[in-house]
């Protein structure tokens, strides 16, 4: 494959904007486009939730990079106006203002889209958490919310729910698992993690779905769970999870299966990538396809795509990474953790707050969590590398 | 090449620590990036730039004037 003259990136996010920037760092001097569906400036999601919520950043801080660092990367922003659809054949992108643009070589980086509640379309009171506009209008209600329910136990749920706390109102989290973030944590992390919300005055509803949305004249007024308990509330956020957003795409010739399929170098098709949020690629350690819903992988799977485009020729083999902040806590994990996984403490002491947990598979360890221990839980990192870099096939018995 | 860390970014992901040891460390109790060499020697300028480029916290500023 000879190197492209003319790249478009799909999307203007972390994924989008570092392909970009590892594109040109890696020597591309032809024409690079990035098209956005937001009109502004490519911005850090992980902060939304945090700092741009609770109003210690100014919603500029949450930057990716300053004009002069955008100017510099000699790139074509074309933002405000999505994609709407790809001819993958042709490497043709249209927008929805009636925009065409053919390239070489195109990169899908259009992430996800937020799933929302049964309901809650054009419901005051109800919000989602994707966009820095989501944040500020979800800012704006909780100022003056007295009880707010959290629907959902994922990491962004969690983040939501302790930001919002330390805010002033009452606060709900709500969700089917036994403690948050059970399913990326473990139990034994998750249930310290609960313990950290209670501590600090969430009440938690664990092992319970919505059933409904509850409203009066257009404005929420609460929520009813699948066990008959109904909670009042002036504010409800929706942290039920996201979609990959390839609704787009359905026309494009690509293989669409919970995100944009792609092989081992992260191609979906000749002269086609995904990269990010969006893109289940074949990761080549495990064995099987993978999509990463996380900011590490954005940059890392950016800098391989960008690789590849220009003639490395490598797989993507990361180790899976991602941290939380939540109140005090800083908990990170590298790899990915299993409920089959056995979990034992190697550092630290959970009693005292500051703890690593390995987690071992059946072929060895396979994750590292650390609660408040960063430089620890890095080191830890070592033991899993073999585990997602050593291809399946060559591994040990 | 003289480089900046933003403390109050920095999210401790420790992915600089990986790709450029020899320039960027953290702290024991919380995480947060080090600076080993604020103007480290040409060798180094590669993967320095990258560790800037997968910050996921965008706190590593690069002048390289």
């Amino acid at each position: 494959m000879s190197i492209p003259e003319h790249v478009l990136v799909v999307g203007a996010s972390a994924a989008g904007l570092t392909t970009a920037e590892a594109l040109r760092r890696k020597g591309f001097g032809g024409r690079l486009t990035l098209l956005g569906a937001e009109d502004a400036a490519p911005y850090d999601r992980p902060p939304l939730s945090k700092q741009v919520l609770s109003g210690a950043w100014e919603p500029t801080r949450a930057q990716l990079r300053t004009a002069d660092a955008l100017d510099a990367l000699d790139a074509e922003f074309l933002l405000g106006d999505p994609a709407v659809a790809l001819d993958a054949g042709r490497r043709s992108v249209r927008t929805a203002f009636g925009a065409a643009v053919t390239a070489d070589a195109v990169v899908v980086a259009t992430g996800l889209r937020p799933r929302e509640l049964p309901g809650q379309d054009g419901l005051r009171g109800v919000h989602v958490v994707r966009t820095v506009a989501d944040a500020l209008a979800l800012r704006s209600d909780l100022l003056g919310a007295g009880r707010v329910v959290v629907v959902g136990d994922g990491v962004l749920g969690a983040e939501t729910a302790a930001t919002a706390r330390s805010m002033g109102p009452a606060v709900y989290l709500v969700g089917p698992q036994p403690a948050p973030m059970t399913g990326q944590l473990g139990p034994l992390a998750a249930g310290h993690l609960a313990d950290l919300h209670r501590r600090n005055g969430v009440a938690l509803r664990t092992g319970v779905l919505l059933d409904a949305l509850l409203s009066r004249d257009g404005a929420v007024t609460g929520v009813r769970l699948s066990d008959g308990e109904e909670l009042p509330a002036d504010v409800v956020v929706a942290a039920v999870g996201c979609s990959p957003a390839t609704d787009w795409l359905a026309d494009s010739g690509l293989v669409l299966d919970d995100g944009v399929v792609c092989d081992a170098r992260c191609r979906a098709a000749e002269g086609v990538w995904a990269v990010g949020d969006v893109a289940r690629w074949h990761h080549r350690g495990l064995g099987r396809l993978l999509r990463l819903e996380n900011r590490t992988n954005a940059t890392e799977q950016a800098l391989a795509v960008a690789g590849d485009i220009m003639g490395e020729d490598r797989p993507y083999v990361p180790v899976p990474y991602f941290w939380t902040d939540q109140y005090d806590v800083k908990v990170q994990v590298f790899g990915l953790l299993s409920a089959e996984s056995r979990a034992e403490v190697v550092a630290g002491d959970p009693a005292e707050g500051r703890f690593v947990v390995r987690h071992e598979g059946p072929r060895g360890p396979v994750g590292v969590l650390g609660w408040r221990m960063p430089k620890q839980t890095r080191l830890h990192r070592a033991s899993i590398v073999d585990h997602y870099t050593r291809p399946l096939e060559n591994a040990a018995p | 090449m003289k480089i900046t860390v933003d403390e109050e970014k920095c999210c401790g992901a420790g992915q600089c620590v990986l790709i450029a040891p020899e320039v960027f460390d953290q702290r024991d109790e919380d995480g947060i990036v080090v600076l080993l060499d604020a103007e480290p020697a040409a060798e180094h300028h590669g993967l320095v730039r990258e560790s800037a480029s997968v910050c996921p916290a965008a706190a590593i500023h690069l002048d390289e004037a």
